[in-house]
Parts: structure tokens; sequence; C-alpha cells
């Protein structure tokens, strides 16, 4: 099992942006009246943002950086490390975080890389970010990570279209010789890769015309292969499944119990899905924060978004241990134990175009 | 357990259904109307209650309320 952690980082402050454009899942017509009351109630996603046409999560990102930034007080010529984390980026060739380097202004010095991964990816972006941070060659670093999942979503599938929502994060860390270390806790099983994934595009199947067609696969959902699919019964047993032994697992081998843990976040998949996991966990609902009804499943953004919108006074304020559980495409997951000790949190950006 | 059990565990899942009136030879997909959420619901009843997995395959092999509770109680006593 992939256990390990990583010494001497801190985060020094975390922020986050979503598109001004917000829809209400009560107007979802492609369904009833009467699914679309279930969907709320049992999915727990009740409003969502959406992008507008053009705006990308780099766009997202680097809005949130900017102020991020400001707020910090950071000279940019120091941040020596960018990971964006995304599955919607830019462009297929080049690196997005090459980008976004340079509308950031941010030295040649700085290394920059595009990171594959959904919704797993934050715990997997603190991971990889620590681990080139904590022998002090690189001071600072900035870890982006979102997703416009809108922009693959059927509106004709009611499987996805109600679910995602728009958003991008940015999370400032920097080399701290007196900090806790993180403690992770990261799995794959590929064996589910088609439990959600948008088929053509890729090397393995590219676009062509037939790419584009609109197939009816089921009751309410008509889809083309460069739509994202969702098999929502494998991805719910996936989840109850994996996430609770990989949580008791990094517990175990930190010799530590839910009790010493201020707050859990989790990836915010579906309601149903998280309140399982939190009742098999048997936690405290005051100590699970969500975001799901108001911004949906945003990808890997919504373990930081649900830490800026629902926790950013108790981070500003001062100590707060912490559990991050995120879980998803791949089938990728992972959970990482960590301390913040008064960071720099502005509110959550509404972006408008 | 008992089907008694598990039928009100059902019940108490879905506003949908007055209780006392679910029986074991009940079509549950027949119940009201079904849908993909109501399937999560059921699995994540089963799971939290029993700690059984339920497939895809197993709902759709299972026409009655009974075919149901016979294949989460054949995985409890493994």
């Amino acid at each position: 099992m992939a256990l390990f952690s990583i010494p001497h980082v801190r985060i020094a402050g975390m922020a986050a942006s979503v598109p001004k454009p917000r829809e209400h899942n009560a107007d979802y017509n492609w369904i009833s009246k009467k699914e679309r009351d279930s969907l709320i109630k049992n999915i727990g996603v009740e409003f969502r943002r959406v992008a507008p046409k053009g705006v990308t999560t780099a766009d997202l990102c680097v809005i949130a950086a900017e102020k991020l930034l400001n707020e910090l007080e950071w000279d940019r010529k120091e941040v020596e490390l960018l990971v964006f984390v995304s599955q919607s980026r830019d462009y297929l060739v080049p690196t997005t975080a090459c980008i976004i380097q340079d509308r950031l202004g941010l030295p040649h010095s700085c290394i920059a890389y595009d990171v594959g991964l959904g919704c797993s990816g934050y715990v997997y972006g603190l991971s990889m970010v620590g681990s080139m941070m904590q022998s002090g060659a690189i001071k600072k670093a900035l870890l982006m990570v979102g997703d416009i999942s809108t922009l693959t979503t059927s509106y004709r599938d009611k499987s996805t279209y109600p679910l995602f929502g728009d958003a991008g994060t940015v999370t400032a860390l920097e080399y701290s010789p007196e900090a806790k270390p993180f403690v992770f806790n990261l799995q794959t099983d590929g064996s589910g890769y088609q439990a959600i994934m948008i088929r053509d595009g890729g090397a393995r199947h590219k676009m062509t015309r037939q790419s584009f067609d609109m197939k009816k696969i089921s009751k309410g959902i008509i889809r083309s292969r460069l739509n994202v699919e969702l098999d929502g019964i494998e991805v719910f047993n996936f989840s109850l499944r994996e996430v609770v032994p990989n949580i008791k697992a990094l517990l175990k081998s930190t010799e530590r119990s839910l009790d010493d843990i201020d707050f859990l976040v989790f990836h915010q998949a579906n309601l149903l899905i998280n309140n399982t996991i939190r009742k098999m966990l048997k936690l405290d609902p005051a100590k699970v924060p969500y975001s799901i009804k108001e911004y949906g499943n945003t990808s890997g953004a919504s373990v930081p978004l649900t830490m800026v919108s629902q926790l950013r006074e108790q981070l500003m304020a001062g100590k707060v241990k912490l559990l991050l559980s995120a879980f998803g495409v791949g089938l990728s997951w992972g959970s990482v134990l960590l301390e913040t000790d008064g960071i720099v949190c502005p509110e959550v950006i509404e972006f408008n175009k | 357990m008992t089907i008694e059990e598990f039928i009100i565990h059902i019940e108490e899942e879905f506003d949908d259904l007055k209780p006392g009136l679910l029986k074991p030879e009940n079509k549950f997909r027949g119940m009201f109307e079904w849908s993909s959420i109501n399937a999560l619901i059921l699995i994540a009843m089963v799971k939290t209650e029993y700690d059984v997995t339920l497939s895809a395959d197993d709902l759709i092999r299972s026409v009655t309320v009974q075919n149901l509770y016979d294949i989460v109680k054949s995985r409890v006593q493994e």
C-alpha cells in the first residue's frame, strides 16, 4: 500500500473560483419534476456553476491564484513549482501549466507540468508538490486543481448533466522545517477505467464524424462518444468498497483515530455516497462539511472548494487537523492527514467573463 | 436477519412506500416509479445495514423483494 509521509511542507493559503452563471436543478427539464425532486434530495445537487463558452479551468485557476498571491504578498519570482491537475486542459498540446506560468509572471526557473487526474486530483497533487518540496530546494509552489466538467456532459444524460459543476482552485505551499508531516495513502485500480470515461478524442480512439452521433443508451440517457459517461452503480460500489478501508489504514499507520481529527473533507461525489461513507465511519455530521448542494460534483476541485467555501473561518483562525479523502475516475483514490495553522483564504471568487 | 426486518428497512428509505404494505412477493420495481436513484438508495441501505454489496446484475436478476432478500441473506452468512 502506498502509505508515506512528507515532512517540512505547509499550506500557506488556498483560494477557489467558480463561474458566476448558476443553474438550478429544479429547472432541469429533461427529467420529470418528481425525478428532479428526488435528485436534489438524494444526490444532493441543487445548484451548479456552469462556465460560459470559452472560459477554461486555467482561467478559473489563474483568477484564484492572482487573488491568493496578492493576499499572501508572495514575490512571484520565488514560486518555482506549478502543478496543474485537471482533465479539461486548454489544449491537447502544449501543457497548460506552461501557459499559466507565463500568465502569472512566474520565473523561468519554475517547474510546471500538468497531471491528468480527476476526482482524486487534490490529494494526489498535494503528494506530488510536497514530494518535490520536502528537501527545501523549492521554497514556494502552487497546486492548481479544477475542471470544467460541464464542457463534456450531455444535457440529455440524466446521469451526468445534473451532477457536475465547474470550479478551479489554487493552493499555495511553502517549505517549512517546523511543519507537521502530511501522511498519505494513495491507491489505484485501473480495471475500473470504464466506470467514468470519455471514449473518443484521445489517442486510443481518435475523433471521427461518428464520435458526434447522439445515441440512446437507456431511458433518460442520450449521449455521444465525446460526452462523459458515468456508470452510477459501479462508482457507487467502488466508493463504498474502497474509501473506508483506505482511511482506516491511514489512521492505523499513524496511530490516530477519527476523534483526533477536526474535519474530514470528502470528494463531493454525490450525497448518497458521501452520507453512506459517513455512516460507515460513524462520523459526527458536524465534522463532515459538504459543498455539493451549492456547487455539485466539481471533480478534483471538490475537496479544496469544500474547504474554502465551508471551513474558511476555521482555516484562517488557527490549527485545524484535517483528513482529506478523494476518489473516483481512474479508478484512483487516496487520503491524506494534515494540519493547517492559520492560512490565507479569500472567499470563493465568482468569475464573470 | 429476517425478511420482515428487511422490508422495514426498505420502507424507511422510500417516502412513496406506505409502511406495512410491501410484501415479499411484490415486484420491488413495480412499487413506485423506479429510477436509477432508487437503485442507489437500495444499494446504500443494504451496504449500511448488512455490509453487503449489491451489483447492477443483482438488481437486474431480482424481480421480487424475496429475490433481493435471498441475495443479501446469502452474503451476510458468508
